[in-house]
């Protein structure tokens, strides 16, 4: 069986970030990736990022994604696309399953002397009346298709959730050419940054807080939803159902750790609601409690594309340490600098509370 | 229905086509696509039926993970149609439950 340095697993910013920095200190790097194409959650984001300057904000991320990925090749990593780790043995012991995409399915095991986790996130669904029909997706899921893809789901959206992602591809679903005619949101604000929503409102999309859907219309598909008011215990007002002409529901409310592997493998888990659910234990390294295996990026907690590449970065240093391919102090000061950028991103009132979730999960390890 | 102008992304580059059949019906679709971006295309919803209580489901998370997708691609139930590309000459079929293979008792599709 064939033996690498480090194997990574998920080509999203934070695996390959991680790769790239594996690579660049001198270890054999394997970076797999179940999708045909590198880039994760990136290759569908054709907004421009925010953020600071260093993490390329103003830059789109499909660009970034094609950047990185360059990068990687450039110092010597070997990328398996079309190839899925579906289980992790004693040992570290990967096994994969191989061109599953292009229909030629194949299947093997490697070896791997440090594993990163870099799995990424999935997107949590609501369950209403209907909301198994075609036409209810995640919000995720028509950005795929309206930017990689270049399908419309749908003409008339309803959107469920105020987040960012609810708010940006709303947006994006509108420049695609579709109709969004309402986006509800639960809560009695809005949950996302003020230029997004400011963007839609002005596009003349109504923001409707304290609403719901309360059920989706159709027999082999969606043909109409009722909203309805809420109060501040999310219960139905009686008399204020709406019924709303639309034929796609996109569900934006928040995303969870992708971390089955990491449960596989016999990582500790910890429960983070800030964090999005379920997270892998992790100390400053970023390594779990299994020895040799490091988690990186949405998988360890969800938060943005920037903390991934960072936490990416942390990652591969760390892996390429403990394998002593750079000294303890060089570690530490690399580890350093890449951690007061963590610092930097996780301020505010958005990163503040991820900042502090972050504290107490590496607090969590110290006293277990 | 396409998305062949876009303001940030530029007009749709020309892609060679294929041809899929999709439950006896003819599709064209475009070299390296989805299967269920092809079908979302052509109009259709649909691409699996419930073993259980026989109801539709379509696209829900687009990456493969949810299996939501899955149809029957030349004969072999359980495609992901999110993730795997449209080739020529392929067949798509709805798939009914756990589609063509037998299945095994106590299976939860
Ligand atoms: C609509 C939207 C807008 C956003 N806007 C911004 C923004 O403006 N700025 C920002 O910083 N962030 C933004 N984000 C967040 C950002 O995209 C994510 O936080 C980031 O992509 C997470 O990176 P990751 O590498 O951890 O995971 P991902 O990008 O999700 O990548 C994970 C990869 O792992 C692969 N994988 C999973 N399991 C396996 C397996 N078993 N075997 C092989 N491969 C596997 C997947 O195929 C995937 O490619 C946005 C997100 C969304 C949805
Ligand atoms: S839509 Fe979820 S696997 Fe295809």
């Amino acid at each position: 069986m064939k033996t690498y340095d480090v194997v990574v697993i998920g080509a999203g910013p934070a695996g390959l970030a991680a790769s790239i920095e594996a690579a660049r200190r001198g270890c054999g790097v394997l970076l797999v990736d179940s999708n045909l194409k590198p880039g994760g959650q990136l290759i569908k984001q054709i907004h421009k990022f925010f953020g600071s300057r260093e993490h390329r904000a103003g830059t789109r991320g499909i660009d970034i994604a094609r950047d990185l990925y360059r990068e990687a090749l450039d110092a010597g990593v070997t990328v398996w696309l079309d190839t899925s780790v579906y289980g992790i043995f004693a040992g570290n012991v990967l096994a994969y399953a191989r061109g599953l995409l292009e229909m030629k399915p194949s299947g093997g095991a490697v070896k791997a002397d440090r594993v990163v986790l870099a799995t990424g996130a999935s997107e949590n669904a609501v369950n209403f009346p209907g909301w198994t029909l075609p036409g209810v997706m995640g919000a995720g899921a028509a950005q795929t298709m309206i930017n990689v893809e270049r399908v419309l789901p749908g003409k008339r959206v309803l959107m469920i959730g105020s987040g960012n992602v609810g708010l940006i591809v709303s947006y994006q679903l509108m420049q695609a050419g579709a109709d969004v005619v309402a986006l509800v949101e639960g809560l009695p604000r809005v949950g996302g940054y003020g230029v997004h929503s400011a963007k839609i409102s002005r596009a003349g999309v109504p923001i409707l807080t304290a609403h719901t859907v309360s059920r989706a219309f159709g027999d082999t598909a969606v043909e109409g939803a009722e909203i309805v008011r809420v109060d501040p215990s999310w219960k139905p007002v009686a008399g204020t159902e709406q019924r709303l002409d639309i034929d796609t529901i996109c569900i934006a409310t928040g995303l969870r750790p992708y971390a089955k592997l990491a449960m596989l493998a016999g990582c500790r888990m910890v429960h983070s609601p800030i964090l999005g659910g379920w997270v892998p234990f992790h100390d400053r390294s970023l390594q779990t409690s299994v020895p040799g295996i490091f988690v990186a990026g949405d998988a360890g907690g969800v938060e943005e594309a920037s903390t991934a590449m960072e936490e990416g970065r942390l990652a591969g240093v760390s892996a390429a340490a403990s394998l002593g391919k750079v000294s303890a102090a060089e570690a530490r000061a690399q580890r350093e600098e890449v951690e007061a950028r963590l610092a930097s991103l996780r301020m505010g009132p958005f990163g503040k509370p991820r900042h502090d979730a972050k504290e107490a999960l590496h607090k969590a390890g110290e006293c277990a | 229905m396409r998305v062949t102008h876009h303001p940030i992304l530029g007009e749709q580059s020309p892609a060679r086509t294929v041809e899929i059949t999709v439950d006896g019906r003819k599709v064209t679709a475009r070299e390296g696509e989805t299967i269920a971006a092809a079908l979302l295309a052509a109009g259709i919803r649909v691409n699996r039926i419930t073993r259980k209580q026989g109801t539709p489901r379509g696209l829900f998370c687009a990456i493969g993970q949810c299996t939501d997708c899955v149809m029957v691609v030349n004969g072999v139930p359980n495609v992901r149609t999110c993730v795997t590309p449209v080739a020529d000459g392929m067949t798509v079929e709805t798939q009914k439950g756990g589609g063509p293979a037998p299945l095994k008792s106590g299976g939860s599709r």
